[in-house]
């Protein structure tokens, strides 16, 4: 009824659904990327970290959605998150797929095909496609395809996806075979000397133009013998077939090894259909590279040589460019901020929050794609595989594993990346541990504060290596608290069960540069659209706190009121008064005056908590607010000598100076615990699918931060009442 | 005499055979899963710079595991 639309439009208005299965590293990616292109669309699994990657294309008269399953190695469930993976196959979670494309790398048979026997037990049409054809040739030996095909009893195509080899064919097996693909033998490795009958049965049974099911033939196994015979009276020959069937036992015998019994048949099935086998062990290129990257001295001063590479390549190129989009969307502001002059509150909802926010979420995008470069060139070319080896045992020992060195060393620079390179983690609990942790390990946000305090209390009275201590002391304090914390989190918080660690050297070789670009272009994507927007809504909120209530009588009176306290005071004196008096009166200010007696005890008055508060969209904030809170203007910078003054002037009401050592180390600890960074929580959202574990972070973070500068304090007011 | 080990004996170049994988653990199984089975002949082929992971070459591919994280598996090293 539809064959009247567009001729170029799909006739077929059904979305066929098609599931890429395989191995990790079995090239499955890489077969996605060449099915799909960048068209992905990227998703959660309701409730869970596994993220769901699927994109619809259509192909000849047909509408498929493609969708990549995570890279399992068998279909037995560990974990709850393989639980997802399996269920989206099994289609207990929704749909069942149409059709299962099963990656299969032919140089690693035997292993691959076990998770091909599982596969055949759902019962759906399935072809298989063939991987790393050019590898196996490379040792001088090749896949006989005719024979696999015949042997696992489903099509079966080799590809290789970066040389765009076999894509064609594919693409025409899929066609030809959607809708009506059959399915695997259920048990291809029980009674295979039986074998040869029921499909001899089932051959003759569809000759006979008799359509059944599976259901059905198995009942012919379990109906009693006279109902059969009786059934089957008008075809004697079947007849006999069957009789002939029924009489051979049932099935193999009931083992408890299944495992075993797998791994047998597909060694049987590989020595089948590989041609030459290369049995010499030669030593290959990769052999003699990790000779030297694994080496007990050189694998270590390599490995530490890459990672500062890496890293001062984060910090150097992205630094530039983010001044760049900074210092853009600042001239943006001032060119739109005249054409609102009328209306100084929407001047300012759109230059400070919406362009502002806008610009604050764009900001990250240097250093997630500038990281996510790295982590594609070091994936692709296999070395991520070696650091993950040579560190596994250093991070095993915080409960953490090797895969947890990217996420955690990035984190140093920005945890928003750090938190989204966390997904190099196959196992779902590591990698949920690893997410919470990171924003811990002091972000480059967090410089300017300790930069200010230190410069205003502990290098004039204690002098510069003191200074330098303090600094590197409060950037290792994140990365001793992550220890208990992910042990207590491995222990009571995150539920199911931790994979074993296991990792597969791949040999090394180019990164294919189409899988480079998609990983960063598709990290870029994802974050702008989800991340980003939970970032400028809640700037627009902040903004909005920090700017209502607000008129002109209350700065009017304000003025007033300080020009006759002060008569000499310039303009700019004047203004710096009211902007304080603004911020004072705001909802964050009389907020942060309403916190005062709880953050009393770690040393801070109204001034430091109203700071604070505003530094928790993002902790940057947080010198801009001091300067205006202390009356230097928001565009202090955390060198600027003045505000640094102003900072030691400070009194409490009674007199008290309020910038003292202790109350500055308190400051920089709570900055360095606490979770003041929106964007990390969006991102947190982003990743685990769920508002559950942002919220968890925010409140342990805070939690740590407020106890530890109490703590700080406390000390400090004991120790100096001694 | 071919003597009962376990993997935190190995060291790099030994060749073992699996003689027991007794395991009923989610992670011994998986381990199975890999293709550590009964009977499987594996050898070491890399040993990480801490002592553990170590790498294994069996069934034509090679696997990184933690000695830690294999209790239930019984070793005999042949030759």
């Amino acid at each position: 009824m539809f064959s009247t639309a567009i001729p170029s439009e799909p006739v077929d208005k059904k979305t066929y659904l098609l599931a890429v299965v395989g191995n990790p590293n079995a090239g499955k990616t890489s077969l996605f990327n060449a099915l799909t292109g960048s068209r992905q669309k990227v998703g959660n699994y309701p409730g869970v970290t596994v993220e769901r990657v699927s994109s619809v294309r259509n192909l000849g008269k047909f509408r498929l959605e493609f969708v990549d399953v995570p890279g399992l190695y068998s279909l037995e469930p560990v974990s709850a998150d393989e639980l997802v993976a399996v269920e989206a196959l099994s289609g207990e979670n929704g749909v069942r797929p149409d059709l299962v494309i099963c990656v299969i790398d032919s140089s690693n048979l035997e292993r691959n095909l076990y998770l091909f026997t599982q596969i055949a037990e759902l019962q759906l049409p399935t072809i298989v496609v063939l991987t790393m054809t050019d590898v196996l040739e490379s040792k001088g030996s090749r896949v006989d395809i005719p024979k696999l095909s015949t042997l696992l009893g489903v099509e079966v195509v080799s590809v290789i996806a970066h040389k765009k080899t076999g894509v064609k064919e594919l693409e025409t097996t899929i066609l030809g075979v959607i809708g009506q693909a059959r399915s695997p033998r259920k048990f291809p490795w029980k009674s295979q000397s039986n074998d040869h009958t029921y499909l001899e049965l089932r051959h003759r049974i569809a000759c006979s133009g008799i359509d059944m099911s599976d259901a059905e033939f198995d009942q012919l196994f379990l109906t009693p013998e006279d109902a059969i015979s009786k059934d089957w009276e008008e075809h004697p020959d079947v007849l006999a077939l069957i009789i002939e069937a029924r009489s051979l036992p049932q099935d193999a015998p009931a083992n408890d090894d299944p495992v075993s019994e797998r791994y047998k048949w597909t060694s049987t099935i590989q020595s089948e259909v590989i041609v030459t086998p290369s049995r010499k062990r030669r030593s290959t290129v990769t052999d003699k590279i990790d000779f030297v990257l694994t080496h007990r001295f050189w694998g270590l001063a390599v490995f530490i040589a890459v990672m500062y590479v890496v890293f001062q390549s984060i910090y150097s190129f992205a630094e530039p460019i983010m001044g760049w989009i900074e210092g853009g969307f600042s001239r943006i502001g001032d060119f739109v901020s005249p054409w609102f002059s009328g209306s100084p509150a929407v001047q300012s909802l759109i230059v400070d929050g919406v362009i502002g926010g806008v610009g604050g979420a764009l900001a990250f995008l240097p250093q997630i794609m500038i990281l996510f470069l790295f982590i594609a060139l070091l994936e692709g070319s296999g070395y991520l595989a070696r650091a993950a080896f040579l560190m596994d045992k250093l991070l095993g020992w915080a409960g953490l594993n090797g895969r947890a060195f990217i996420p955690l060393l990035s984190s140093f620079a920005c945890a928003i990346p750090g938190i989204m390179a966390a997904r190099v983690m196959p196992d779902p609990k590591s990698r949920l541990a690893t997410i919470l942790v990171a924003p811990l390990m002091s972000c480059s946000a967090r410089l300017p504060v300790y930069l200010l305090l230190i410069g205003a209390v502990i290098e004039p009275k204690y002098g510069a290596v003191c200074a330098g201590v303090t600094l590197f002391a409060m950037h290792f304090l994140g990365l001793l608290v992550a220890i208990p914390v992910v042990m207590v989190l491995n222990k009571r918080v995150i539920k199911g069960k931790r994979l074993p660690f296991h990792l597969e050297l791949p040999p090394y070789q180019w990164p294919k540069w189409r899988d480079v670009w998609l990983s960063m272009y598709i990290r870029a994507k994802t974050f702008l659209q989800t991340a980003g927007t939970i970032i400028v809504v809640m700037s627009i909120i902040i903004w909005g706190l920090l700017y209502f209530p607000r008129s002109m009588e209350d700065d009017q009176k304000f003025a007033a009121e300080f020009r006759i306290s002060k008569p000499l005071a310039t303009d700019l004196e004047v203004t710096q008064f009211v902007d304080a008096k603004r911020m004072e009166n705001s909802y964050l200010g009389q907020f942060g005056r309403a916190i005062e007696p709880v953050l009393r005890p770690a040393g801070f008055d109204w001034r430091l908590s109203t700071a604070i508060l505003s530094a928790f969209p993002a902790r940057e904030v947080v010198v801009a607010s001091m300067g205006v809170l202390f009356q230097q203007g928001s565009d202090a910078p955390q060198e600027s000598p003045s505000l640094r003054n102003s900072l030691k002037d400070a009194t409490w009401p009674d007199g008290r100076p309020l910038i003292t050592i202790w109350s500055a180390v308190s400051l920089m600890v709570f900055f360095a615990l606490c979770c003041q960074c929106m964007a990390t929580l969006a991102t947190v959202k982003r990743e685990t699918g769920t508002w559950k574990w942002p919220v968890f972070m925010f409140c342990y973070m805070t939690g740590l931060a407020y106890i530890f500068s109490v703590g700080i304090f406390q000390l400090g007011l004991w120790l100096g009442s001694r | 005499m071919k003597t009962v080990t376990t993997f935190s004996q190995l060291e790099k170049g030994m060749k073992a055979r699996i003689i027991e994988a007794s395991s009923a653990t989610p992670e011994g199984i998986r381990l199975q899963e890999m293709g550590l089975t009964k009977d499987t002949v594996f050898i070491v082929t890399k040993i990480a710079p801490l002592g553990d992971p170590i790498e294994i070459e069996l069934r034509g591919y090679r696997l990184c595991l933690r000695r830690s994280e294999t209790e239930g598996f019984a070793l005999e090293i042949s030759e």
